[in-house]
């Protein structure tokens, strides 16, 4: 190799190397800031009571009713997006894959609908909550959220499912399954860990999102007992109060803020293991 | 009605079949086949009969069409947008080709060995059992006896009896060629759809496989995809030379390469040896 190529080479190696350390870099520093303002006011309190009189003003009391309805939530919604979401991913790379323009059309309209900002969904959420008589509810909160996370998953499963080489669904189809059978037996299987990806990153999107449940979910010191209840959420209360001009306040904020993140990474590992499982046998 | 008309048709075949005693009636019949992708015409009207019980050998250099023919005789062209299908094929008689069809029973008349193995996303032993899963078949023990009966077939067994429940992933790729095979050999058919099955093994991986089509043609009608002169010479009992989407000759390999009647023959000839 000449001396140019070697100087080519060390200059895109290093760059790319920032690129990516950078990232990690940024990741780590966001999650040290977090735990390092709110571990402080983090005490078993917190996630263990639902606020008492005058917490948003320094009193007693913690955040379980926002921890509690967030996973309501995000949970409700995530289950009502596999439920629509795994399938339709199924049925456009399986049932589709002659229809190679009805795919591509379905595709950008659920690349548009990703697109869209959560306040949208929010605001389109809203109108439904009043065309159902619904109110400020857990259920409306839930349904909000699915629309908003559904497109991200059938987008994401769907991207690893048409990474599956044709030979394998050839395969499939050539010792005498179904279109069906093809996609709940092989294609699922082998796309499982992606379908794992999908489904946290609704889930996370889900839990993480304060705009798409602000008016839909609503807000309440109580824990929700029943779907047609308000709820609250760990998003809106961080912004409740981080709004607080009370410094102590402010803490508690970075404290919920932990409390998210660490939620999101422990649902994330659990998945992980999970998947490796069920992934035992896949082809990589 | 459609099983009436199939007999009605079946009738003249019949009576000439028990005139000309001498000749078994084809496995497969190929009337005027043509395929279309776009705007170019890659099989130019087919005219075809595959002998029961031999190997047929479809030679002839990449891209001549023989992937595609192969694939329109299981149906999977259906599975691409870009190709348009027409004329027959008929399986006893009955047109694959036309009408609605039950075609995954179709596809399990026939097994395919593609030219990269693909095993399935489940253990060894699930990718044997899953055609006959397919087909109803939930007895452990009825499981368990074809499993191995098929892995045995194809020289497996001794190699993954330990292993069953592992992922074929971990397996040589001749290994999980042949484990594709049992896997379509499970589903009972009367023949063995092989697209340049050796094209991706090493060579003793490639005799193994070889030898298999050399037992399994008693049982099973075989057609075998290549580009591989020698390969042909070494396995074949009727040869098809194509070229270009169309059929250039066919005969007895004997004949054939001994005394290639057309020019494009003798020319693959010349440079494939």
């Amino acid at each position: 190799m000449n001396r140019r190529k070697i100087i080519e080479q060390n200059i895109f190696r290093t760059l790319c190397g920032i690129a990516s350390y950078s990232l990690i870099f940024m990741l780590g520093f966001i999650i040290l800031i977090i735990f390092y303002k709110g571990v402080g006011s983090l005490s078993l309190e917190m996630v263990t009571k639902p606020p008492s009189g005058g917490y948003y003003f320094g009193g007693d009391g913690g955040i379980l009713n926002a921890i509690i309805g967030s996973l309501y939530i995000a949970i409700g919604a995530t289950l009502i997006a596999i439920i629509f979401g795994m399938p339709a991913a199924l049925y456009i790379n399986v049932h589709l894959v002659k229809r190679k323009k009805l795919q591509n059309a379905i595709r950008y309209f659920l690349d548009a609908l990703w697109g869209i900002p959560s306040i949208v969904y929010g605001a389109f959420g809203f109108t439904l909550m009043l065309a159902m008589g619904l109110g400020a509810s857990l259920l409306a909160g839930i349904i909000t959220v699915a629309l908003l996370i559904t497109p991200i998953m059938i987008r994401t499963f769907d991207e690893v499912l048409s990474a599956i080489p044709m030979g394998l669904h050839e395969a499939s189809l050539a010792l005498g399954s179904t279109n069906t059978q093809t996609a709940f037996r092989v294609m699922l299987k082998q796309g499982f860990s992606g379908f794992i990806t999908a489904v946290l990153l609704a889930f996370g999107r889900g839990i993480g999102d304060a705009a798409s449940v602000l008016f839909t979910a609503g807000y309440t010191d109580l824990i929700p007992r029943n779907l047609d209840e308000p709820a609250a959420t760990l998003p809106l209360a961080i912004f409740f109060q981080l709004s607080s001009p009370i410094p102590e306040v402010q803490e508690r904020a970075y404290a919920a803020a932990t409390i998210l993140t660490i939620i999101i990474l422990i649902i994330s590992l659990t998945a992980r293991t999970f998947s490796r499982k069920f992934t035992r046998t896949s082809i990589k | 009605m459609i099983s009436y008309t199939t007999q009605a048709e079946a009738w003249p075949v019949n009576r000439k079949a028990s005139l000309t005693i001498s000749r078994p009636e084809p496995e497969f019949r190929i009337e005027g086949l043509n395929v279309y992708a776009g705007e170019k015409h890659i099989l130019k009207n087919i005219n075809l009969e595959i002998p029961r019980n031999k190997i047929t050998v479809l030679l002839g250099p990449s891209g001549c069409g023989k992937t595609t023919l192969l694939k329109s005789m299981n149906r999977l062209t259906d599975l691409y947008s870009e190709l348009k299908v027409s004329g027959h094929i008929f399986i006893e008689n009955d047109d694959i080709l036309n009408g609605t069809k039950n075609i995954p029973g179709i596809r399990q008349k026939m097994g395919l060995l593609s030219q990269k193995p693909f095993p399935l996303p489940v253990s060894i032993y699930k990718n044997v059992a899953y055609g006959i899963r397919l087909k109803g078949i939930k007895n452990k023990q009825l499981l368990d006896y074809n499993v191995e009966k098929k892995l045995r077939e194809v020289g497996l067994w001794e190699e993954v009896k330990d292993r069953l429940h592992d992922s074929p992933e971990r397996l040589s790729i001749g290994q999980q060629q042949r484990l594709c095979l049992a896997r379509g050999l499970a589903v009972k058919p009367s023949i063995i759809l092989a697209d340049e099955p050796t094209s991706a093994l090493d060579p003793v991986s490639s005799k193994i496989i070889e030898n298999l089509f050399r037992d399994l043609k008693r049982h099973y009608t075989i057609i075998l995809v290549t580009h591989v002169l020698r390969q042909a010479q070494r396995l074949a009992d009727h040869v098809v030379f194509m070229n270009y989407g169309e059929i250039i000759e066919q005969g007895h390999p004997r004949d054939l390469f001994r005394e290639p009647k057309t020019p494009q023959l003798k020319e693959y000839l010349v440079d494939g040896n």
